[in-house]
């Protein structure tokens, strides 16, 4: 009840709007080159906050370096906050799909939203991006062709971490998430892959979200003594857990794998208590190319923050959007053309190439990384063009 | 679950739960005796964390965090309750949550523009960055066992003031009749003015105690205000004592929750209250309201 009860800039500006724009005819933009409407449903409060500031600011910068335009049409942001809430959602998606009437939409960061993102837009058609959210469906039972992802799917995160844990002589391994469904889609994937190279799993510990009191928990992982604990948290439940395991004496005792979530964007509040640690992910600051360097180089001059996982995805989409609106010349209305020129796109993105899967999930290296000394080192290519199996997507069949 | 584990989360749930006390203690009191339902009171706990990390980060030192940061929140305390909270009395809950809610959200734009939106960590002082081993593999932070002993001394200490000095039989007084406290001379304001600062310290210094433990991250002064809101309810509204036993209730029931039932723990504090409130309607050691 003492999360914000509704976002109130959202709904002020939303009813406003929807009741300026029932006055106004649809689709004359398209010939008059009226702007292009670009809608965010993403965190700007609550756990996952700094997750959607950085999509948004470095979608922003994308925009920016090509002049605010997509296809010849100016952009218009209209963002929502959607809190990670998942009760909200169908709320949230309705303000900017059938409210603001939106070229196209894209986020969320949270698997829940995504999923109630994902009922609306295959009904209404919108043009929809998912910029982070790694829920399976969305690229599997409930694919759809108007729905691209620009970010991974959770299966990605962490399937060919399985196989590093394995290398590294580790056996026996406790798994512990965040009880949602990129936590359970994360594990299962894991535990796929772990069981299958001869892994034991000794238990699964969930923990609601986004509960970040732990000990309870670390209690019980040292009662098991595995060899290692594979784990899914993000944001302030990542840096807290981090910390908890090191503090609790496990961090010498027990190895610490995760999704690259676990450290991404946290390090510094992490601090000592994360070296060490080893992650999958398809991106890592520290990745040596020139496209990575450029990206972060230009994030760092706009924002004075550093860039990060999430950061890539919302600048990815953007220079993806404006390659497929040029093809088709800003028509929004063009959505077959549209989405095959999407369809066709190979992104030279700051992680390194990649291009769609079927599902129109990307098909990208996934890295092993380690950090050293405060940074994320990498350590090598843990699966080379991972492709998501895209489990019930009709499209991929 | 063997013996020792067994143990090891008690006291896992303890430690929890005498935290809690520390937020909890001051929303019951300001309930209680102002009669003011406090939503802005986790934002309070939220401003501790974060001056715990800006204040720890410049001066290197947590001690010196609690030195500046409480009396400054106690400050900040006098000042929101001279001019928002002082309106509130005798308003109805309705009023009260529109304002203090409001506050929640001045408060946390004001986090964002001050902090940031980032996940700050707050170092654990050097002194006490050491393990006590229990059992074989785990050991207990000894933070944790500071941040214990540090609430217990909290707690000793205002049930010291509010029973055996005069500024605390005052308040008494006032909570239970302030028209007499006035008429016989006392300052039945300065009062409340001085108990609503103390309430804000006290969820600062939570807030700073806890910073090492939980870091300092947007949107924590409201989850902890939920369950806060819980411990009051089942210790009884008001009640301090209530408060403290409440709160170590709802400490042992999460923990406890988390390993025997991991699929539907977030429950298991909710189910405790219900059950608490069928048995005793008004929580462990409320008052019936003409009492108070």
């Amino acid at each position: 009840m003492s999360r914000q009860i509704f976002s109130r800039r959202a709904l002020l500006a939303g009813t406003g709007v929807a009741a300026a724009s029932a006055l106004l005819p649809r689709r004359v933009f398209a010939a008059s080159k009226a702007k292009i409407r670009i809608g965010l449903l993403l965190p700007y409060s609550g756990t996952y906050a700094a997750l959607g500031n950085n999509i948004t600011d470095a979608m922003k910068l994308a925009a920016r370096e090509l002049d605010n335009k997509l296809g010849g049409r100016e952009i218009e942001w209209i963002a929502v906050d959607d809190e990670s809430d998942p009760a909200k959602a169908p709320a949230n998606v309705n303000k900017l799909v059938v409210g603001e009437k939106v070229d196209v939409l894209t986020g969320p960061v949270h698997s829940g939203v995504a999923m109630a993102m994902m009922q609306i837009v295959r009904q209404e058609k919108t043009l929809t991006i998912v910029t982070n959210a790694g829920a399976q469906a969305v690229t599997g039972q409930l694919c759809a062709p108007n729905v691209f992802r620009t970010s991974f799917s959770n299966w990605q995160t962490s399937y060919p971490c399985a196989d590093v844990v394995l290398k590294d002589g580790k056996k026996k391994a406790v798994l512990m998430f965040w009880n949602y469904s990129f936590g359970q889609e994360s594990m299962a994937a894991f535990k796929e892959g772990f069981t299958k190279g001869g892994g034991t799993i000794v238990k699964e510990i969930p923990v609601p979200f986004p509960s970040t009191e732990f000990q309870a928990q670390l209690s019980e992982i040292a009662a098991l003594k595995p060899d290692a604990v594979f784990v899914f948290f993000a944001g302030a439940g990542a840096a807290k857990f981090v910390k908890d395991f090191a503090d609790a004496g496990l961090k010498d005792k027990i190895a610490l794998y995760g999704s690259g979530f676990l450290t991404e964007g946290v390090l510094r509040a992490q601090g000592a208590a994360a070296e060490g640690i080893k992650t999958t992910l398809h991106y890592a600051d520290t990745l040596d190319t020139p496209a990575n360097h450029k990206f972060r180089d230009a994030f760092k001059k706009a924002t004075s923050r550093e860039a990060d996982v999430y950061a890539v995805a919302g600048y990815d989409t953007v220079h993806l959007l404006a390659n497929a609106l040029g093809k088709v010349k800003g028509d929004t209305g063009a959505q077959k053309e549209l989405i095959a020129a999407l369809e066709s796109a190979h992104v030279d993105s700051p992680r390194g190439p990649f291009r769609f899967s079927k599902a129109h999930n990307p098909v990208q290296n996934v890295y092993v990384r380690q950090v050293k000394n405060g940074k994320e080192i990498v350590l090598g290519v843990a699966q080379k063009d991972a492709e998501d199996p895209a489990f019930g997507c009709q499209m991929a069949t | 679950m063997t013996l020792p584990l067994l143990l090891l989360q008690l006291l896992n749930g303890v430690e929890y739960g005498l935290l809690l006390f520390l937020v909890a203690s001051g929303l019951t009191l300001i309930f209680g005796v102002l009669g003011v339902l406090n939503f802005a009171h986790g934002s309070f706990y939220m401003l501790g964390a974060y001056l715990a990390y800006w204040l720890g980060e410049r001066t290197g030192s947590l001690a010196a965090a609690v030195a500046i940061g409480v009396p400054l929140m106690f400050a900040v305390g006098f000042v929101v309750e001279r001019l928002a909270i002082s309106r509130l009395y005798g308003r109805d809950h309705l009023s009260q949550l529109l304002l203090t809610y409001g506050l929640v959200l001045l408060f946390n734009e004001l986090q964002r523009a001050l902090f940031g939106n980032d996940v700050h960590g707050v170092p654990t002082p050097r002194a006490l960055a050491f393990g006590l081993p229990l059992g074989e593999l785990q050991a207990w932070p000894a933070y944790r066992a500071f941040t214990c002993v540090a609430c217990l001394a909290v707690a000793a200490a205002t049930r010291h003031v509010l029973l055996r000095t005069r500024f605390g039989m005052r308040v008494r007084a006032g909570a239970v009749n302030p028209e007499i406290v006035e008429a016989l001379g006392i300052d039945v304001r300065r009062l409340l003015s001085i108990l609503f600062s103390a309430g804000t310290a006290l969820a600062a210094l939570a807030g700073i105690l806890a910073a090492p433990l939980t870091t300092a991250y947007p949107g924590m002064g409201e989850g902890v205000l939920i369950v806060s809101f819980v411990v009051v309810v089942i210790g009884g509204i008001g009640s301090v004592k209530g408060a403290f036993f409440g709160a170590l209730l709802v400490g042992l029931a999460d923990t406890l929750g988390k390993v025997l039932f991991p699929g539907v723990s977030s429950a298991m504090v909710y189910a405790v209250m219900a059950a608490v409130l069928l048995w005793r309607p008004r929580g462990l050691f409320g008052q019936p309201a003409e009492a108070r």
